[in-house]
């Protein structure tokens, strides 16, 4: 049966959740709103909201100093790319953990887990070389390879979790009906596992997009995705707080536009399970 | 459309493109910050390459402390990402040291090395050889108002001392109304508040370490240095100081909230610039202070171009750096944007200039501060190191972080001064004595 919730009480918690929404999402909200400013006005004391001259100057300047569609058109390739090739890579693996599980599946899962745990400066020398050796430094498929080795783990962990909830009995059904292994998969499972994929899928694009440390630190001109644009607006010696503006607002709109059209499949897939 | 016709057409495409690619078959990658004068340099590549059709250029711009890494790392290991690597003062000896840098030698005689600074040049020469090319150098001053000194009946001396600084800073102070006597780093960083506080201990007599390199801050100097800081900003200082850095004083400067700044040479322009400073007809210059010991707190630094050994283009790299350093370059910017927005700091042509002169007020502030500093005899008694607000070894950057955080937390009232000090003074012996040095 249903709480009653009195209306008072749900005005309050509406209030509540908006005044939580507003604040994570004000810093957003302020850098595009500075990204229209000039940059006396970005450092104005008090700051000015809404009531400037709004200016898209800095949208200008940043377009004609910056080659912005070869940084979004890298953070695309190393996005995708390196979610694509790490569901090739999970699916199997989680399958074969959620139906065929052995004695160390559990320990398997958390040394996957625990390569997590060790801070990325920690393998950054060992694989600056690697990649200079074997050339890979400034390429998108060095990048694609590692974001995939670095997102491997979360997402055989979140495919293995939706596979668990599928229940066994279904996918032994179809291999009495004769179904090979191939086709339990791609006629079984996978239709099952959809909203559980597309929400890995979608926080993967997500997480690559926004991956800071090995994108800035295995690339130099050709292969540098929008982090690199960002942070090439960035001056310890001179205000262009407008401008960085400009650039970030630039740099995250894409993927913000994605998620927002995709909000209802990542929190379906996020959930998916929480409720039986 | 036949067959023939087409085929005619790809291959006149193809060889067109061949043409391309071997009339432009050398491309130099270029690390650099996004400071003003290196975005100004990247608009003019064009200039560039329209003189040397061989080469394209690929810029690589780095916030500062992200670009240290990014090429400190690619140089270590030879990676050989960059052709021309925008570095500081700061690396330059230590690299040359370790042969990662080629000497910047048969460079066409019109480039006219003499004519750079002494004391910038200093800093880059090692083996009487010159290992990167002075983009631009600044040196620290004070900025101060001339209206909120005229109005407490005060007159800021050209070469003042760190007690008419204070006298000043009491003098201009108006909290009511949001006017701080003096504005000085605070943020704990090397090249933070540890710049600031090292150039200032210059002028009290204080160094990190005496010729046996043995840590100093257990001396008096440092103990009045850091007493007279804390003082200073504690009383006359704006609010949350210990996070402010360069930005967030010109921010303040140019609100006119602070009565006097003293910082980089380079904020000149900025704070003079009416667009974007309300207090850019009121600004005065004067040297850093000095305690009468013959040794001033201004520090010394240049941005510099240097070309990594391991570069697959040295003589294409070498061209690059004489055209962006060189006298034509100034005349080319002076040409494009006035000289009000040449590079400072790095030629004695400049300062020698009228018209550079007549554009820049605080040019001949500017070039008597750099005058001012001597990287090679930092302070007053001798050291085994060379650099003023730096000690020219690779564990300084993170000796000076650490210090610079106790100075830090000192700032905000989390430890007393005496704590911060004995701090500094334990974890720099430990790390110097690890690191091997005075054995």
């Amino acid at each position: 049966m249903a709480r009653a919730i009195t209306p008072q009480r749900k005005a309050l918690n509406t209030a509540i959740a908006w005044t939580f929404g507003i604040m994570i999402f004000f810093p957003i909200l302020w850098t595009v709103l500075t990204s229209f400013k000039t940059e006396a006005q970005a450092i104005a004391d008090p700051p000015v909201f809404l009531f400037f001259n709004w200016t898209t100057e800095n949208y200008t300047t940043v377009l004609e100093r910056s080659n912005y569609f070869r940084h979004f058109w890298n953070s695309v390739v190393i996005s995708v790319g390196s979610t694509v090739l790490g569901l090739i890579i999970a699916v199997p693996a989680a399958w074969a953990m959620a139906f065929v599980p052995g004695k160390r599946t559990k320990d398997v899962l958390m040394w996957m887990l625990s390569t997590k745990m060790l801070p990325p400066v920690g393998v950054l020398v060992p694989i600056y070389l690697i990649f200079r050796d074997i050339g890979l430094l400034d390429t998108k498929t060095g990048l694609v390879i590692v974001l995939t080795l670095i997102n491997l783990p979360i997402i055989v962990w979140m495919l293995y979790t939706y596979f668990k909830e599928i229940p066994v009995d279904i996918l032994e059904a179809a291999r009495m009906d004769g179904a090979s292994l191939r086709n339990e998969v791609t006629y079984v499972l996978l239709p099952m596992a959809v909203p559980g994929i597309a929400s890995t899928m979608l926080l993967n694009i997500i997480l690559a997009w926004n991956e800071a440390f090995w994108t800035l630190n295995l690339t130099a001109a050709k292969a540098a995705p929008l982090t690199a644009f960002i942070a090439s607006y960035s001056s310890p010696e001179g205000l262009f707080y407008a401008k960085l503006s400009a650039a970030s607002t630039m740099a995250i709109a894409p993927i913000l536009i994605m998620g927002w059209f995709s909000q209802k499949q990542l929190v379906r897939g996020l959930t998916f399970g929480a409720v039986k | 459309m036949t067959n023939t016709t087409r085929a005619l057409l790809g291959a006149t495409a193809l060889s067109v493109v061949a043409m391309a690619a071997s009339a432009q078959d050398t491309t130099l990658t270029i690390a650099t910050v996004n400071n003003g004068d290196m975005i100004r340099m990247q608009g003019l590549t064009e200039n560039f390459t329209s003189e040397n059709p061989g080469i394209a250029i690929e810029w690589v711009t780095l916030e500062e402390n992200v670009l240290r890494q990014r090429v400190t790392q690619d140089i270590a290991t030879n990676g050989g990402q960059f052709d021309v690597m925008t570095i500081g003062t700061y690396e330059v000896p230590i690299w040359a040291a370790q042969d990662w840098l080629l000497p910047l030698d048969n460079m066409p005689a019109e480039w006219d090395q003499a004519d750079f600074l002494p004391a910038i040049a200093s800093g880059l020469t090692a083996d009487d050889k010159l290992f990167a090319a002075p983009f631009y150098g600044e040196s620290s001053m004070v900025m101060y108002r001339k209206d909120l000194m005229e109005a407490a009946g005060m007159e800021m001396p050209d070469e003042p001392t760190w007690d008419e600084i204070k006298a000043a800073a009491e003098a201009m102070t108006d909290e009511e109304n949001e006017v701080y006597g003096i504005c000085l780093r605070g943020k704990a960083g090397w090249g933070e508040n540890m710049a600031f506080l090292t150039a200032m201990s210059n002028s009290y007599g204080a160094r990190w370490f005496d010729e046996e390199w043995n840590a100093q801050f257990d001396s008096d100097a440092w103990k009045n240095t850091l007493t007279d800081y804390l003082e200073l900003m504690n009383t006359y200082g704006p609010p949350g100081a210990s996070s402010n850095g360069f930005n967030e004083n010109l921010a303040l400067f140019q609100q006119g909230k602070c009565g006097m700044w003293i910082d980089a040479t380079v904020a000149a322009s900025f704070v003079t610039n009416p667009d974007d400073s309300n207090v850019a007809d009121q600004v005065g210059f004067a040297l850093a202070p000095d305690n009468g010991l013959g040794k001033r707190g201004n520090w010394l630094w240049a941005w510099t171009l240097g070309i990594p050994a391991g570069t697959d283009a040295p003589e294409e790299a070498k061209k690059f750096v004489a055209w962006a350093t060189s006298k034509g370059y100034t005349e080319l910017v002076a040409s494009e944007e006035g000289w009000a927005n040449v590079p400072p700091g790095t030629r004695t042509s400049l300062y020698e200039n009228q018209e550079y002169l007549d554009a820049a007020p605080f040019a001949e502030m500017t070039l008597a501060s750099i005058n001012a500093a001597d990287p090679k005899n930092p302070t007053v008694d001798p050291v085994p190191y060379t650099g003023v607000q730096f000690v020219a070894i690779p564990e300084f950057q993170g000796i000076a972080t650490a210090v610079g955080q106790q100075f830090a937390a000192a700032l905000a009232g989390q430890i007393s001064a005496e704590e911060a000090l004995a701090n500094a003074q334990n974890l720099t012996q430990r790390e110097i004595d690890r690191a091997g040095y005075g054995e």
